[in-house]
């Protein structure tokens, strides 16, 4: 069973009570919400996800709901809570579903361990995986939701996850999320998405949301060898360039980027190195979207060609 | 359905394979219970030792995969810390006694076993308080809480000086004298303790180190558990305590020095509850002479009554499945307990009104010169 199969009220009603429980890739969470904005988001981003029943288990229990107080009355707003924990302070209750999907990454940044999880796009093609860790602002997003939609499989736009045992990548099949002036490129780029209304004001600036493309859920059990580690950079009016980065500078780079490598000590550091040793690794410069494809393109078919 | 009954985690404690027959909610309503109260790594330990993995869901198996990673590393760090407060006081040759979890870890016991550490705790005597301070002030280590309200109340009348911070590591210390402040109702002679210790081997990675003899480990375990000013980790601190009193009590001698031992130091009434709150939570097997002994040290029996089932409440996961309308009125009666054990009722009453009204924080100490 998936999302779509429940009608839009009847998910309206199960989230007022006593949630849903959906499958996002190796984990699945309960959500419960009271507010029309994040039902709505779930209806349309996560309809083609795996439903569970309400008694499957779940590794969270998330909600997004107004925060108790009169002030419900006049500048609403909402709060997001996993098991009672109020990891972020209030928002204004037009940011419900953009708060949902920063608490699931929260979730999965802080509350999961067993894997080592980087502020990382990860695409895959041919069974190969790239993986683009760069902090906000780089075009890292932009980039990533134009391979998604340009014939590279999404494994999650925001966080990837090394699974220590494998050495292999986890899909997080998730909404992708796009700010500001993104959001107007990947329009243009892949009109035929499914893409939320912005929400203006947020601390990112606008923000909204795309539903992954459908490989990305066909896929959600397949795991990824990471072949490619690339430091991208929107840089206005720059022609789309790969310059080779030291395996120095990449792994570094990486580090950076992990969020519970502290968790991992000396056996993070070796996890990290083999990663980085088995990848090629790259500084990506990019304006135009289209040559930026070719780019990618070209790695894709090396690759498949010389191995 | 009393709290217990809901609380899968003291299912769990008490009888691990019952897990076998366990449905995938109640793994999920376990995995939430157990998160809250930090137990998530105890939990791990006895999947493991019980060979229970296969019949987990594969989910709560990978979280307490991820616990154990967590708590590996914790581990190391207290090891780490504890070397490094080894070399900051052996110059000093002061007895330097680990309390707690780093007691656990360094002295190979069960209760170090999934769990999670955060501060190290060392008592040492009073009397050489001033030197261990600066010496580990001249290792890296500031001292915090620096109004002049918190380090009177720390200095003169805690048990302990206010918690140091390393300035690089950002790990904390807690520097004790003894295991009750100098202001309570039980006051527990620092001097018996000191002459009770027990030197760990240098093969445990620091030499000079020791720690508390099993008895006053045990009571001070209690101590601690009765003193708590707050139970977001009560259900761990009671299951210390069950391994501990487990793995020292498969000794006959301990019991009857355990009870000899209470007497001496004044903490009759300590005892008697310590030994209540695990064999109720965790059906910790105290022998029936030991319960005859104690059974006299109690209070009286309408606040026994009431303390009883305010400790049934709070020693459970802090977690709201569990809680019912009774819980919050039960922890803030054994919180104003604790206050009132620690302090005579016109010093707490003071105490009080100026940590409320914060009353502390306007006259900050003068640390560098006008």
């Amino acid at each position: 069973m998936i999302v779509s199969d429940v009608p839009f009220e009847d998910l309206r009603q199960r989230m007022r009570t006593g949630g849903v429980s959906i499958r996002t890739g190796p984990v699945a969470a309960r959500i419960r919400s009271s507010v029309t904005a994040v039902v709505k988001g779930v209806h349309l981003h996560y309809a083609q996800h795996p439903l569970l029943g309400d008694d499957a288990f779940t590794d969270f229990h998330v909600r997004v709901d107004p925060p108790l107080g009169v002030r419900r009355w006049f500048e609403p707003q909402v709060l997001f809570s996993v098991d009672g924990e109020r990891p972020f302070t209030p928002l204004p209750s037009d940011q419900g579903f953009p708060m949902l999907e920063w608490g699931l990454n929260f979730c999965m940044s802080a509350l999961c361990d067993q894997y080592l999880t980087i502020h990382a796009a990860v695409l895959e093609r041919d069974g190969l995986a790239v993986l683009l860790p760069a902090p906000s602002g780089s075009g890292k997003s932009t980039l990533c939701a134009a391979l998604a939609f340009r014939g590279w499989r999404l494994l999650s736009d925001e966080l990837a996850l090394l699974q220590p045992e494998s050495g292999l990548l986890l899909p997080l099949p998730r909404p992708i999320s796009l700010k500001n002036q993104s959001i107007d490129v990947i329009r243009a780029y892949a009109p035929q998405a499914a893409f939320s209304p912005p929400v203006t004001d947020t601390i990112k600036g606008t923000v909204c949301h795309v539903r992954p493309p459908a490989d990305t859920l066909a896929k959600a059990d397949e795991r990824a060898k990471p072949r490619w580690l690339i430091l991208p950079n929107y840089v206005a009016g720059s022609p789309a360039r790969l310059t080779p980065l030291p395996k120095a500078s990449a792994f570094m780079a990486l580090i950076g980027q992990t969020f519970n490598y502290n968790v991992y000590g000396r056996e993070g550091f070796r996890l990290l190195a083999d990663l980085v040793d088995a990848c090629d690794t790259y500084g990506f410069t990019y304006s135009q979207l289209d040559e930026a494809m070719a780019v990618f393109d070209e790695l894709s078919r090396t690759a498949a060609v010389h191995g | 359905m009393p709290h217990q009954d809901r609380d899968l985690v003291i299912q769990a404690l008490r009888n691990p394979p019952c897990m076998r027959s366990w449905t995938p909610l109640q793994f999920d309503l376990l995995l939430r219970q157990a998160r809250s109260s930090n137990l998530l790594g105890r939990l791990g330990a006895l999947v493991e030792q019980h060979g229970l993995a296969a019949a987990l869901p594969e989910g709560l198996q990978n979280h307490l995969r991820g616990a154990q990673r967590l708590l590996n590393t914790h581990r190391e760090q207290v090891r780490r810390e504890v070397g490094h407060i080894g070399k900051a006081l052996a110059p000093l040759d002061v007895p330097l006694v680990l309390l707690k979890g780093a007691a656990y870890v360094m002295a190979g016991l069960p209760a170090e076993q999934g769990r999670m550490f955060s501060d190290v705790d060392i008592l040492v005597p009073r009397a050489r308080l001033p030197e261990v301070e600066s010496s580990l002030m001249l290792a890296g280590w500031i001292g915090t809480h620096q109004s002049a309200y918190d380090q009177r109340y720390y200095r003169e009348w805690m048990h302990e000086l206010p918690p140091m911070v390393h300035m690089t590591r950002e790990t904390t210390l807690d520097v004790h004298h003894g295991i009750s402040p100098l202001t309570a109702r039980w006051p527990v002679s620092s001097d018996l303790l000191l002459a009770g210790i027990v030197p760990l081997p240098d093969t445990c990675g620091t030499p000079g180190l020791s720690v508390f003899a099993p008895v006053d480990m045990v009571l001070h375990s209690m101590v601690h558990l009765l003193l708590n000013e707050e139970f977001a980790n009560g259900l761990r601190d009671v299951s210390d305590l069950d391994l501990l009193l487990r793995h020292f009590g498969a000794e006959a001698t301990f019991w009857p020095r355990l009870v000899q031992r209470a007497a001496q130091l004044g903490l009759q009434r300590a005892l008697h509850h310590g030994l209540w709150c695990a064999a109720e939570v965790l059906l910790t097997p105290v022998p029936a002479d030991v319960q005859q002994a104690v059974s006299g040290w109690g209070p009286a029996s309408i606040p026994a009554a009431l303390v009883k089932a305010s400790w049934r409440r709070a020693l459970c996961a802090p977690h709201a499945s569990v809680a019912d309308a009774g819980t919050p009125v039960a922890l803030l009666l054994l919180t104003l307990r604790a206050h009132w054990l620690r302090m005579p009722p016109l010093m707490l009453a003071r105490h009080l009104f100026i940590k409320t009204f914060k009353l502390h924080e306007k006259r900050p100490a003068q640390a560098t010169p006008q």
